[in-house]
């Protein structure tokens, strides 16, 4: 969306309960700042994501979208991550497969101790998405973007 | 009877999209030919005929029809409906011309459904004899002509020119603007028709025969036994209703876009295994019930209730797309191996 | 092609091995061939066919098949044993309930490419040697087999029958014949290339879900399209995303599953090479968690269901895709 005339990303950030949205937390009780174009969508897990969702947000306005999980080996389900990294990079090959920009997808895995990461990678995140534009290739035109 | 060399063809689709959109028969990157707004350039396909019909220009695939803004208790109306605009649908073959004629029974009976109305008002259809007719077609069965296809303008297409005949007074006012059309005899259009007629008595569908497909022996094709077997590798899958140019069911959905709900309609498929299905069930629970309630409509009910007008065209798309090679020749040949 | 499928089919029924039998049956131009079940020898004689237009996949059919009660009989060709043996993991078929009757193939053809050759109004096609003759309405015409070719066929991954009963005809062997030849040349391309070739395939389906009725990987009851309650209900695409999202979802949904058997661009009436988004995660699950053929055994478990420990990162997308081989 525009604001003041700039280009501003609409990032949806998906983040698993147990370690990277209480990450977020971490930074959020920190004061570390990161931007507000990130909307941030708490899961049980990062296996919980299922690949329509991520087409969803894409369609619903999203330019950017971010999977947050726990480590892989410390996912608090022992498993669910291991999954979702297969199921990801399977994903985001054919998201590029299709040429939709690579840089609009990414996974990351965030502890609940690690506050500054997330706040780095959402900043890093951000940037590289208003680098690219808005989405285009996997917009759907008819849903609003206000 | 006009005509026009080939080589001036562009100049009539330069002059026939003026003011307006003007479809023609194009190849598609598949090489499969498919109806194509005209832009310079553009070439006239060769095919024999196009893998969607001709339906498609005024029965879209998806149609917006209204939409819906809440505020509050307040819900406003969003006219979105497409806005109506001329246009000529070039190249139509007989088949696809008498479809429009099935449509018209169904969408223009009272109350007219408007948005296939506008667009019908505002189209004006220019058909194209065949010459080379496939083994899959069987527009004569039907009393369909393809050598003398109906249309606001008529046309036939031999190795050096193309000649037009204007029909209807759509047709004639069409043909007012065009001055690069010349006067002709109609010597040319007779030989190349008796030509065509000569192929058209070795079609190996020419002699199915539709006697007994009516309203007496209705319950009787409904409670054939071999039903079960015509159905049973059917997928269930809709490609023959959406190639089909007289299939006309349709779905009306909504589309929530976040600040608006958007009420559109698609088509839909009786081969589906939803479709019908209502609150108290689904009133054709097997493949058999619903491949049965296909032919049915277009063999004997939809005859029954319009003089005897079948809901087929023979134009061979079926036979050509079906994944599974079932169509309504087989299922015309199979019904009436016991009516001998 | 492979002889004594008919003779073998009576020969089941009459020694009462099985009481029906799936298979091809006759259609009125030789090339229309329609899965069947036959239930009487008769039948058999009258309709049964095994040409180079047996290119249907029977294995999907047997789903509900197996569990009619009795025993059925089915001809699978190496291509088709995949799929079966596929839905045997999954659970989708009552083995016990089957007779497999594996046969060897040496490919089946596309009717549309004897067409595009300018074949007009086919009214049969035989085989003559290497070659295929076409009677026509408008003449005869001659084309070598090879050119007739389902694209599938040109790049056969495995003569191979993976399960079966009884064989008619040699065993074969897994080949590689270069399967991902497109694939690695849509990999060159730029990102932009890639989208604008994938918008011009896939603005051409009509969502008619042949691909997906034939597709026996994807043999859900309901599928997601179809239910209102999975929030993906979608029965026409109203736009660009929509055309996108069909494929990129019931792709994704048999990754892993898929065993390439083709049907899914054999049956698009808009000629979409759907085999190629198939193909890509093929590729993709081959190079990154090890080679795996669907339906290749009873054992393994599908990549999207395992894992190891030390799997690449997603991350690793950006060092492979762009315009990387």
């Amino acid at each position: 969306m525009q604001v003041n005339g700039e280009f501003q990303p609409t990032i949806v950030a998906f983040c698993c309960n147990w370690c990277s949205y209480a990450g977020a937390d971490l930074s959020g009780t920190n004061r570390l700042q990161y931007p507000a174009n990130v909307k941030i969508i708490r899961i049980p897990c990062s296996c919980r994501l299922n690949p329509l969702f991520i087409l969803r947000a894409f369609q619903r306005g999203a330019d950017g979208v971010i999977l947050c999980g726990c480590h892989p080996g410390d996912c608090h389900y022992t498993t669910g991550n291991y999954y979702a990294r297969r199921r990801m990079t399977l994903l985001f090959s054919m998201l590029d497969y299709l040429g939709i920009e690579k840089e609009r997808t990414r996974v990351e895995w965030v502890s609940a101790a690690e506050g500054g990461k997330f706040a780095a990678t959402m900043n890093d995140f951000v940037a590289a998405v208003t680098k690219l534009g808005p989405n285009r290739r996997l917009e759907d035109l008819r849903c609003s973007k206000d | 009877m006009k005509k026009l060399p080939l080589s001036k063809i562009d100049e009539l689709f330069k002059a026939l999209s003026a003011g307006q959109k003007l479809y023609i028969p194009a190849d598609d990157a598949a090489g499969q030919a498919k109806f194509t707004v005209w832009q310079e350039g553009l070439a006239l396909s060769q095919k024999l005929n196009t893998v969607r019909s001709a339906k498609d220009l005024f029965f879209p695939q998806v149609e917006n029809l209204v939409g819906f803004k809440v505020t509050g208790k307040q819900i406003e109306l969003i006219e979105s409906r497409d806005p109506a605009e001329p246009f000529v649908l070039f190249g139509v073959r007989a088949c696809d011309a008498r479809s429009f004629d099935i449509l018209d029974k169904v969408f223009l009976a009272e109350p007219a459904d408007t948005y296939y109305k506008a667009r019908r008002e505002n189209g004006v259809v220019v058909t194209m004899a065949c010459t080379r007719p496939a083994e899959t077609c069987f527009c004569t069965v039907f009393g369909i002509d393809p050598t003398e296809p109906a249309g606001d303008v008529s046309c036939w297409m031999d190795g050096e020119s193309l000649y037009w005949q204007a029909n209807t007074e759509k047709g004639e006012k069409l043909t007012a603007g065009l001055s690069m059309l010349e006067d002709s005899g109609e010597e040319a259009v007779r030989a190349q028709q008796e030509k065509t007629r000569e192929i058209l008595g070795k079609l190996p569908l020419k002699d199915l025969n539709l006697k007994g497909f009516d309203g007496e022996h209705m319950m009787e094709l409904f409670q054939s036994p071999k039903w079960a077997s015509l159905s049973e590798s059917c997928l269930g899958c809709g490609t023959c209703t959406f190639v089909c140019p007289t299939c006309q069911c349709y779905d009306i959905e909504e589309f929530n876009t976040g600040s608006e709900v958007k009420r559109f309609r698609c088509w839909d498929s009786c081969m589906y295994s939803d479709f019908t299905k209502m609150s108290a069930g689904q009133p054709r629970p097997t493949q058999l019930e619903r491949f049965r309630q296909r032919f049915m409509h277009k063999l004997v009910y939809f005859p029954t209730n319009n003089d005897g007008m079948y809901g087929c065209v023979g134009c061979g798309r079926c036979l050509q797309k079906c994944p599974i090679s079932m169509n309504i020749a087989k299922v015309i040949k199979t019904l009436g191996e016991d009516k001998k | 092609m492979q002889q004594g499928l008919k003779e073998k089919a009576i020969q089941l029924l009459k020694d009462k091995t099985v009481d029906r039998v799936v298979g091809w049956k006759a259609g009125e131009f030789f090339y229309d061939l329609t899965p069947a079940v036959f239930h009487t020898p008769e039948e058999i004689e009258k309709d049964f066919v095994f040409s180079v237009f047996s290119g249907a996949n029977l294995s999907k059919y047997l789903i509900a098949e197996s569990r009619k009660g009795g025993k059925v009989a089915a001809f699978l060709k190496p291509c088709d044993t995949y799929s079966f043996q596929q839905l045997l993991k999954e659970h989708r078929i009552l083995r016990e309930n089957v007779y497999v009757v594996g046969v060897q193939c040496d490919g089946t053809c596309d009717i549309e490419k004897i067409k595009a050759a300018g074949c007009d109004g086919v009214t049969a096609v035989r085989e003559e040697g290497d070659g295929l003759v076409a009677e026509t309405l408008y003449g005869e015409h001659r084309m070598s087999k090879k050119d007739a070719l389902l694209d599938r066929c040109a790049v056969c991954k495995s003569h191979k029958l993976v399960v079966y009963d009884e064989l008619l005809g040699e065993q074969g062997e897994e080949q590689d014949a270069g399967r991902f030849a497109e694939v690695e040349k849509l990999e060159r391309m730029t990102p932009e290339e890639r989208y604008s070739f994938w918008r011009g395939e896939l603005s051409r389906c009509i969502r008619c879900n042949a691909c997906r009725n034939v597709c026996p990987a994807c043999s859900c009851e309901k599928c997601i399209f179809d239910n209102p309650d999975s929030g993906a209900r979608n029965k026409a695409a109203a736009d660009s995303f929509e055309e996108n999202m069909f494929h990129i979802i019931r792709a994704f949904h048999v990754a892993s599953r898929c065993t390439d058997c083709g049907e899914c661009s054999r049956v698009c009436p808009q000629h979409i090479p759907l085999h190629l988004l198939n193909r890509k995660f093929i590729k993709d699950i081959d190079e990154l968690y090890g080679e795996y053929q669907a339906g290749a055994d009873m054992d393994t478990k599908p990549p999207l269901m395992d894992f190891t420990k030390g799997d690449a990162d997603p991350s690793v997308v950006y060092e492979r895709g762009g315009d990387k081989a």
